[in-house]
């Protein structure tokens, strides 16, 4: 096994073109695993951590936040609680502080797990991907379109993963996971919802209940019908809609039967979790006025 | 491959380092710091916690490569000598330690949680530990050493 330790980004993708069999190694909360358990023995390791541009975030004139693919999510709740509130939310529920501290939103992606906590609120939100290789350059995929089944996802094979795009909160999000205890969880199920105010539009999405994580398209469509008169009034949620909101979400999963939990007890947990989340980021949004 | 680091101060280097080794085998297989537990191997239990450049990680989770030229502190490198660390005073008068497998983690573990917060309430104690399991079921006395830490470093 070899180990490489680019110092900047275009020594990374560099050394990610001449080597397919390598695996890029962050804060290694993934890929150590595997390596300690002997699962996984790739030809090279590349180490992220000392590629300093992956760990900055700034802010462009239109609003979109450059999440750097390396900063770990001890910094998101820290740095990026008003920017992106679902995302820090996600982040105080990763492991423990030892893994907040390792652990980046870069590398949740790039792990691609169907639970991976980030996920939810990213699709929510509407995010993308920015990746990047040697030969072709950056392109930026939509985060609908980056994953494409259990632990695989849309990168190539010569492509790093750059950064997260996503639009600074115009309204109140929320993310809400279900596990046995409130650290080292890896979810049962997950949800994460986004309010967008000014596109009079709702996003919803499910973790850990289906192959990949996935966006509630109906649950969507249906709280943008119901709040369409809604949004400048701030008035009341109506009766009956944050519950029919969580049954259209539930319907939405592609639960299986694991370890964690059965398919049953998922579409119920994500009934609750969507109700609760609709009716606390809508009395959120009332507060604000 | 070689690696060289500081550990607990001191520049130390070890030769013929696999390179998907761990920095917790590096500590107590080549460097003789048998203090970081190996207890899990998934970041699970933070018997391995220690710092890397003064942040707390689970050493199991870290490749050795990764902690070349970076400062890493292991429970050994918290007392002074001959004299503990009042954490370490406090977890003994306590009888905080029960197997005592799990504490080293949790010493640099409240170690640092103390270093950023002078007095924490009982809610930051439990959060800051979150990520450090006792199996021999001995919270209640952990807390106990925490606050009485807490006291003693005032």
């Amino acid at each position: 096994m070899e180990f490489l330790a680019p110092g900047s980004w275009p020594d990374a993708l560099a050394a990610r073109a001449e080597n397919p069999g390598a695996v890029p190694i962050a804060g290694g909360t993934d890929v150590m695993v595997d390596l300690n358990f002997d699962r996984h023995r790739p030809d090279a390791l590349i180490d992220l951590t000392r590629v300093g541009e992956l760990r900055e975030w700034s802010v462009a004139e239109d609003g979109t936040v450059r999440l750097g693919a390396g900063v770990s999510f001890a910094r998101v709740m820290s740095e990026l609680s008003a920017l992106a509130p679902g995302l820090a939310m996600a982040s105080r529920t990763v492991g423990s502080p030892q893994i907040r501290v390792r652990g980046t939103v870069g590398g949740n992606l790039g792990s691609a797990s169907p639970a991976g906590d980030a996920h939810p609120v990213l699709l929510a939100v509407g995010a993308a991907v920015e990746v990047e290789s040697a030969a072709r350059g950056p392109r930026a995929i939509p985060v609908s379109e980056f994953f494409t089944g259990v632990k695989t996802s849309a990168l190539e094979p010569d492509e790093l993963i750059s950064a997260v795009l996503l639009p600074a909160a115009t309204g109140p999000q929320q993310f809400a996971k279900v596990g046995t205890r409130n650290a080292m969880v890896i979810a049962v199920t997950s949800f994460g919802l986004a309010l967008h105010p000014e596109q009079g539009r709702v996003g919803a999405a499910i973790g850990s209940a289906a192959p990949t994580p996935l966006s509630a398209v109906d649950a969507q469509d249906y709280a943008a019908g119901e709040l369409v008169d809604l949004w400048s009034s701030r008035g009341e949620l109506p009766g009956g809609v944050a519950a029919r909101f969580g049954e259209l979400v539930a319907a939405a999963a592609r639960p299986i039967d694991d370890v964690r939990g059965t398919a049953a007890y998922r579409r119920h947990a994500l009934s609750v979790l969507a109700r609760r989340t609709l009716t606390w980021a809508w009395d959120e949004y009332r507060r604000a006025a | 491959m070689r690696v060289h680091l500081t550990v607990n101060g001191e520049r130390r280097q070890a030769d013929d380092v696999w390179e998907g080794e761990s920095l917790l085998y590096l500590l107590r297989e080549r460097l003789g710091l048998p203090g970081s537990k190996n207890a899990c191997e998934q970041g699970e239990c933070g018997s391995c916690s220690v710092y890397l450049d003064g942040e707390v990680v689970c050493a199991c989770l870290v490749a050795a490569g990764q902690a070349v030229g970076r400062e890493v502190v292991t429970v050994e490198g918290l007392a002074d000598g001959a004299d503990l660390h009042p954490v370490q005073q406090a977890f003994l008068d306590a009888g905080a330690v029960q197997c005592g497998f799990c504490t080293p983690g949790l010493l640099v573990t409240v170690h640092d949680l103390l270093a950023r917060d002078a007095a924490p309430e009982d809610a930051e104690i439990r959060e800051a530990l979150a990520g450090n399991l006792c199996r021999c079921t001995g919270y209640e006395k952990i807390l106990d050493a925490v606050r009485d830490a807490a006291g003693r470093l005032a």
